[in-house]
């Protein structure tokens, strides 16, 4: 298969990983937690790196998996036992972790291939090189692609078999914990496997496109459809769309294939804010008198700290 | 050390790394106040497509022009995510981690782009991507000193709009102050401070710059202008140290070295804190514990005591247990603390009130049973059901609080249970 | 309470904080099966804080609360608990026949499939509410009565003994009122126990057989003629107990315990 095939593969599988995964993220209000995570698991990966050389194997990516859920961890713990904001609870975490990742790339910089700018957006481009090849010298394609393959049939196992579990807590957590349904649980396994996805994916397409994933496709899909099922499909689809244009975009002005793959996912985004049939702006302003609802606002919410 | 004072590069940096981290840091007091930090972040992302703009319009890498890119996209991102909040159902963290990606998504694009295209100019453009202290130079850092100044002048000018409306915007909107202005001016600031500070720690690590140094003061003092001196000292100890070790290590970058002292100064301030640290809290806590635990003990005495009014009479610790039911362990740890307070005195292998220690047992059965009364007659409870809540309250009146109890209720001498209210041995 | 009533809950002693500042003083009152019970009070007097300490969603710092002379976690399925519509996000990608399932979550279990039954149950709710035709609506969609009766059908999908609700007339038009009104009472003439905190006074007096007079203590408990006496309402409606003020204000600037741990109930 050709290398632009393998790469357009390997970006949709993060794609969708991460989508289907952020659009429970985007709807319990912690897509900046899921940013966070996908920063903080660095010193995990970097450790990773050093400890088995260039092929990292299943066992050191589920370590460093654990440090995002220990970022997770120290949030909380600086949320309820500190009683320290949320916001601040969050950033101090993940740069702290994030400074403590390039720290040890910088020291180590000899003997590991991971260089900051690969930290950044990844070397997807590389990905159809290191491939797995067997003592007869057949080759089954590259490892990356295998291993997100297997990531994304976790992910969606899990959400098939957790799928009322992370609904419920998402929707209405104070009639999850009457029922005796434990919130804590679903959290820590959704931030379990955000820890995960982010971990693999870093390797090809670094932490930007991780959270461009996260968020960006979940939030056009909300923008699309008010079915949550339909909005995991049409979040995979444009996860799909964005790794082919993006794909492209990167060839015709010779950029970073990740960076290209968000710039799509940021124009899918445009048009269905624009453009969508029931949500878009201009949609509605021709259809005159139906306003979007914009839900409960708080003061808070405004980056600007304008009023309605 | 003595190399590092002899190095002109190493002072400039210093110099500079101090300045913007002093700047971003007061700033990012009022960024802490208005729960923004993680729009900080944003705006750090989102500076990156404006500089490859600036780069590509100009054709060079001055610092002046690679400013006001980042300021303007800095900006415009702000209008973005401000936009989407309130145009969509899309919800702050969404519309913040939207921006953030994809403003830094096609900053990347951008140059990586420039970079490949082999123009001979465009190396170290990087450097605001992760910030590269080392190659600061003089005019640098005459830059970040005249932005820190505005900052500190537009600080100290407008303090107090800045913080009613940080603190409390609708109460400065109902008095009719212009609130837009002043949150221009906030978020203006917040834009400059960012596109110096990247330049030392990158644009990942910039939120820190803004919230670490105000959380980390936040914890020493609840006056603002306390918390701004102390997150100001903070972020250039920090800087100071940053700098140092990327000198003294030279495989070492600056910025995660700033960050990393800045945590361990904000982790340290959240343990040790006189007050809101963790660890006063605890202490505190514990000593709590330890109060109850001696007045229990001083009460069950004067129980003992109470059918043949024999207060002073030395009983043993096996008496005490059948009144309340201690664990041992903690009854013997109490009963020698209150010894050595002076409540009570050995005698044989029984302990005996003091003076003082008589005194103190009528004060907190008095508590109890005033409480308790309150609860009858104020509260409407029924005497069976006054008890467990007197238990926990007694330990908590003051002498203010029990003199208001006395008033409130007419100076009762009698408790819901018929018992005598006890006020003088 | 006459003797023959059997007790669906008894609140001992309950004493509840909101952020390290007590609420709620030593609230004690039990509660008669197959009755239309209102919480009625002041705002911030705790009646939400209440309903969600006897849900077992806040942790009291002293007394319990019995359900059907059990702990809340050994009957919970006998149990049903209407949050306030302001808790969730409407805006939420969902249907009204999604909502109304989750009734049926922990009767099938979280790991379970739906079956033929449990959407029978859910469709039975909705009918019973008069939402039958809303089925696949999407909740962001629905007015703020069509809202609180979905509510109501999740909650009756349940199949529960016991109901609590918070707030389930606020907001809602007056048409919807009365159909909410109408499904109360007939929930109560089939046997069920509802408990209700209720945001209108002046409504109270024809809602409910029971009244709980709550301001941060309990002022009164009991049949709604006995309890809604000025004087009661005076007390509830008044101004507040400054001592009592004083002494929550104390225990949380001192961080105290209002707990005691492990301690047997004596007289002293």
């Amino acid at each position: 298969m050709s290398d632009s095939i393998w790469i357009i593969l390997t970006g949709s599988l993060v794609a969708i990983s991460c989508g289907l995964l952020g659009c429970f993220l985007i709807l319990r209000k912690m897509a900046m937690v899921g940013d966070a995570i996908s920063h903080a698991v660095l010193p995990g990966i970097v450790i990773a790196y050093l400890v088995s050389g260039d092929r990292v194997g299943i066992l050191p990516l589920v370590g460093a998996a654990a440090v995002g859920l220990f970022a997770a961890v120290m949030i909380e713990w600086l949320y309820r036992k500190a009683r320290l904001q949320t916001d601040a609870s969050i950033g101090i975490t993940f740069t702290w972790l994030f400074a403590i990742g390039v720290i040890i790339t910088s020291y180590f910089s000899g003997k590991i291939d991971l260089d900051q700018e690969c930290i950044l957006y990844g070397e997807i481009a590389y990905v159809p090189l290191d491939l797995i090849i067997d003592s007869a010298g057949n080759s089954f394609g590259p490892r990356p692609f295998w291993i997100l393959l297997t990531v994304l049939t976790l992910i969606v196992g899990f959400i098939i078999v957790g799928y009322r579990g992370l609904f419920l807590t998402t929707f209405d957590p104070g009639f999850a914990a009457a029922l005796g349904i434990s919130t804590a649980f679903w959290h820590y396994s959704l931030m379990g496997a955000v820890s995960l996805t982010t971990v693999v994916s870093f390797e090809s397409v670094g932490a930007v496109l991780v959270v461009a994933f996260l968020v960006v496709l979940p939030a056009t899909a909300y923008l699309l459809t008010d079915d949550f099922k339909r909005m995991l499909v049409i979040t995979s689809i444009l996860g799909v769309t964005s790794a082919i244009g993006g794909y492209y975009l990167a060839l015709i002005f010779d950029g970073s294939i990740a960076g290209a793959m968000t710039i799509a996912a940021g124009v899918q985004f445009a048009f269905a804010l624009f453009f969508s049939p029931s949500k878009g702006i201009l949609i509605n302003r021709i259809k005159a008198g139906d306003i979007p609802s914009t839900g409960s606002l708080s003061r808070q919410d405004f980056p600007l700290g304008n009023k309605q | 050390m003595s190399n590092f004072w002899n190095d002109p590069n190493a002072i400039i940096v210093l110099l500079g790394t101090v300045l913007l981290s002093m700047g971003a840091a007061v700033v990012g007091n009022f960024t802490f106040l208005r729960k923004r930090a993680l729009v900080g972040d944003a705006v750090a992302h989102s500076v990156l497509p404006g500089i490859c703009v600036a780069f590509l319009i100009s054709g060079s890498k001055d610092p002046i022009w690679l400013m006001l890119g980042a300021v303007i996209a800095g900006w415009i991102s702000l209008l973005v995510m401000d936009f989407i909040i309130r145009k969509t159902r899309l919800k702050a963290d969404t519309a913040t981690g939207l921006v953030l990606s994809v403003f830094f998504g096609l900053g990347i694009f951008m140059l990586t782009s420039i970079q490949h295209s082999g123009n001979a100019s465009q190396t170290g453009l990087d450097k605001f991507l992760f910030g590269n202290a080392a190659s600061m130079m003089e005019r640098d850092v005459y830059i970040f000193a005249g932005t820190a100044v505005i900052l500190l002048i537009l600080t100290l000018v407008f303090y107090r709009p800045f913080r009613l409306v940080s603190f409390n915007r609708e109460f400065a909107e109902s008095i009719g102050m212009p609130v837009w202005f002043y949150e221009f001016l906030l978020s203006t600031m917040t834009v400059l401070a960012v596109a110096s500070g990247i330049q030392a720690v990158g644009v990942v690590l910039m939120a820190a710059l803004l919230i670490t140094p105000a959380a980390a003061g936040r914890y020493w003092t609840d006056k603002l202008p306390i918390m701004m001196l102390l997150s100001a000292l903070f972020a250039g100890i920090s800087a100071w140290g940053g700098t140092w070790v990327s000198f003294a290590v030279p495989s070492m970058p600056t910025g995660p070295w700033i960050i990393m002292f800045l945590s361990i100064i904000a982790i340290t301030s959240i343990l040790i804190a006189p007050q809101r640290g963790i660890v006063a809290r605890n202490r505190l806590r514990r000593r709590n514990e330890s109060k109850i635990l001696r007045e229990n003990i001083l009460k069950t005495f004067y129980y003992l005591g109470q059918a043949n009014r024999d207060f002073k009479i030395p009983r043993t610790a096996q008496d005490l247990l059948e009144i309340r039911g201690f664990s041992v362990k903690e009854l013997q740890l109490g009963l020698r603390l209150e010894s050595k307070i002076g409540n009570l005195v050995r005698n044989g292998n029984g302990w005996a009130l003091s003076d003082e220690g008589l005194a103190e047992s009528f004060r907190i059965v008095r508590l109890h049973r005033l409480w308790e009364m309150y609860l009858n007659k104020r509260l409407h409870l029924k005497p069976d059901h006054v008890h467990q809540g007197a238990e926990a309250i007694e330990h908590v009146i003051t002498p203010e609080l029990e003199k208001l109890l006395e008033e409130e209720l007419g100076h009762p001498t009698l408790d819901p249970h018929q018992s005598e209210i006890p006020y003088l041995p | 309470m006459k003797k023959e009533e059997k007790i669906a809950l008894e609140a001992h002693n309950l004493t509840v904080s909101y952020g390290a500042r007590p609420v709620l003083w030593d609230v004690d009152f039990e509660l008669p099966e197959k009755k239309l019970i209102g919480v009625i009070g002041p705002n911030g007097s705790g009646k939400t804080t209440l309903l969600k300490t006897i849900m077992g969603l806040i942790e009291p710092l002293s007394g319990y609360v019995e359900i059907y002379n059990q702990n809340m976690d050994d009957v919970r399925n006998r149990v049903s608990y209407v949050p306030q519509r302001e808790s969730v996000d409407w805006d939420f990608p969902a249907s009204v026949l999604d909502v109304v399932m989750m009734g049926r979550y922990t009767k099938s279990g979280l790991f379970g499939r739906a079956g033929k039954d449990d959407r029978k149950m859910a469709m039975n709710a909705l009918e019973q509410v008069g939402m039958a035709g809303f089925s696949n609506r999407q909740i962001s969609k629905l007015s703020g009565g069509q809202q609180q009766r979905v509510f109501l059908a999740r909650s009756l999908a349940q199949q529960a003994d016991f109901y609590l609700m918070d707030e389930p007339f606020a907001g809602v038009d007056a048409a919807s009122e009365r159909a909410i009104l109408d499904i109360l009472t007939g929930m109560r003439d089939k046997g069920k126990t509802l408990l209700i905190v209720h945001h209108d006074l002046h409504t109270a007096a024809e809602f409910f057989d029971y009244i709980i007079l709550l301001n941060t203590r309990l002022v009164a408990a009991g049949p709604t003629s006995e309890v809604l006496t000025t004087e009661n309402l005076q007390l509830a409606y008044g101004a507040q107990l400054t001592v009592l003020s004083q002494v929550a204000d104390l225990v949380k600037e001192k961080d105290f315990p209002v707990r005691e741990k492990g301690l047997k109930d004596r007289q002293q």
